[in-house]
């Protein structure tokens, strides 16, 4: 079996952002970048199938600009076999995203393609939905166990009301949840081995599809800030101004 | 062209915060219609009917409608689309699941989980976690949105009296098979609606300490929260969480105690009306967007806490 895991790079998520004065977006010159959390998750479940020999070939894919690549460098070096780089300029909507992993899947043909539920800079919360319904698959999202059987998963979900669990038959789309695994650190060895691990660089150009933005960004601004609060002393001063000032109690 | 609200439900009841995600609707259009995809949902059909703002119910009932499969319920509305400039649906994780799909048969951007109306293809939404708020503007012809509920208010739910219309139901998803559910049930109220929510962190220390909360709560008549580290930690269920990945809560109160404040977990609490944070490290992030701040020791402030709430003679429920 072979899985496609697709692995975004984000600003790191304990970077306090700013927001850039001219409201046309958000600070990333001199930002610490890492993988996107929940990519994170979703590398390491592919890993763990494979150590448990039920996959025999992890493909990771990223899309974006040329430093993009640090991304499937990493997940190389937690465990994946090959590399794919799909290089592109500018900004990327989850259409736009799941339109361009559909072709590498088409090409590539993986019978499973694994990502994280959302990417912590856009929040979107869209690309393996997107991606499901391209190529007609089923869609697991928000997975936080996967149960690997001969030819369906069953996955577990996390949902508003607590966890529900599904039946998808392969081929199939799993979008990971934090809640998925604990990542594992690579090791330096591995980061050096998988300096020689292959990368495919592909040309957005060449795969032939309309990746152009629908969506203008008007305007980033930062969000009205609260004002300063106070300490309190002690807990009674606390709920005689909960129930007083605040009228809260 | 009119709205078209994909309706929450769970065959008997429509969820709550779609009254919320109807107000969004109307602010984009005012002819909203609803459809309602299910089995045996005609009561939560007819509840869905009795809202003023909607014009139009539209039902679909079949077997494969029971639990809300993405894969079922996408083509079905797809089917509908065509009368509608608009569909729209909560930002939950029912909503999440579904309408992407729904854009992606549509050949349409998504615009998720906004929190105002600017005009009805431009809209305000948070990005990095709410650290930044984006005012996008979708070209495309058919706009496909989701909607943070507790940035709407619930509409009217009584009084309406739209037409209910029977939908046509689509091919079932054979590749999906639904397995189980498990709800956790309380008597609390439901976390994303509480009026006060009490949350616990990792300093809690462990999941028998959550009673201390669940104390407050009891006596407040709070839901109870927790970060993401103490749902890791294994100290209460994942249904609590509160975050960028988990609920959005916009309480009149919200009691952080044991919770730094990581950008992730602000992300989830940092509308609400009134914050008060109690934490042992002055330092903490929390301190900066808490109202009223307390630097103690839980386990002495807690029980304290108790017996000053147990000293009033009223409390607001």
């Amino acid at each position: 079996m072979k899985i496609l895991v697709a692995v975004k790079r984000v600003i790191d998520y304990n970077v306090q952002i700013r927001v850039k004065e001219d409201g046309s977006g958000v600070v990333t010159d001199n930002v610490k970048m890492s993988t996107n959390p929940p990519d994170d998750n979703a590398i390491e479940e592919a890993v763990k199938i494979k150590e448990a020999g039920k996959a025999t070939e992890i493909v990771a894919i990223t899309v974006g600009e040329e430093k993009a690549q640090e991304t499937v460098r990493k997940a190389l070096a937690v465990g994946a076999d090959k590399g794919i780089h799909v290089k592109t300029e500018g900004a990327l909507e989850p259409l736009a995203v799941s339109k361009i992993i559909q072709k590498i899947v088409e090409k590539e043909k993986p019978d499973l393609v694994f990502m994280g539920k959302q990417a912590i800079d856009d929040d979107c919360n869209q690309t393996g939905q997107m991606l499901s319904a391209l190529l007609n698959w089923p869609q697991a999202t928000f997975a936080s166990n996967i149960e690997i059987k001969d030819n369906f998963l069953e996955v577990t979900r996390e949902i508003d009301e607590g966890l529900e669990t599904i039946q998808v038959n392969i081929p199939a789309i799993v979008t990971c949840d934090l809640r998925l695994n604990e990542p594992r650190y690579a090791s330096l060895p591995n980061i050096m081995k998988a300096k020689k691990k292959p990368i495919e660089e592909i040309n957005v150009s060449d795969l032939g599809i309309d990746i152009k933005p629908r969506i203008e960004q008007l305007k980033v601004e930062e969000p009205p800030k609260r004002k300063a609060g106070i300490k309190v002393a002690n807990v009674a001063e606390l709920v005689q101004k909960l129930k007083n000032e605040a009228k809260v109690i | 062209m009119a709205v078209l609200l994909i309706a929450e439900h769970n065959n008997k009841e429509l969820r709550p915060f779609t009254l919320n995600a109807a107000t969004a609707a109307s602010l984009i259009d005012a002819d909203v219609h609803a459809v309602i995809i299910g089995q045996n949902s005609e009561t939560a059909a007819k509840k869905l009917s009795e809202l003023p703002l909607i014009k139009k119910v539209i039902s679909i009932e079949a077997p494969h409608y029971e639990n809300f499969t993405a894969e079922n319920f996408a083509p079905a509305i797809v089917k509908l689309a065509g009368n509608y400039s608009h569909i729209v649906c909560s930002a939950n994780t029912f909503g999440k699941n579904l309408m992407p799909r729904i854009a992606a048969h549509l050949d349409t951007s998504q615009v998720s989980d906004i929190i105002k109306v600017i005009s009805p293809d431009t809209f305000l939404r948070p990005i990095y976690a709410g650290n930044a708020f984006a005012t996008v503007k979708t070209n495309d012809a058919k706009k496909c949105i989701t909607i943070r509920p507790t940035s709407f208010e619930p509409c009217e739910s009584s009084g309406g009296t739209a037409t209910i219309e029977k939908g046509e139901a689509g091919e079932e998803f054979s590749n999906t098979k639904f397995i189980k559910r498990e709800e956790i049930k309380s008597d609390r109220p439901e976390l994303g609606t509480a009026r006060i929510v009490v949350s616990g962190g990792r300093g809690m220390q462990s999941g028998d300490n959550f009673k201390l909360i669940t104390e407050v709560a009891d006596k407040l008549g709070a839901a109870i929260g927790a970060s993401r580290a103490a749902v890791d930690a294994g100290y209460i269920s994942n249904d609590h969480q509160v975050g960028q990945t988990g609920k959005v809560v916009v309480p009149d109160l919200y009691i952080a105690i044991g919770i730094s404040g990581a950008i992730q977990h602000l992300a989830g609490m940092k509308e609400s009306k009134v914050i008060v944070a109690i934490n042992k490290d002055g330092e903490a992030p929390i301190f900066s967007v808490a109202d009223y701040g307390l630097e103690a020791d839980l386990f002495e402030a807690l029980p304290q806490f108790m017996a000053e709430l147990n000293k009033l003679n009223t409390i607001q429920k």
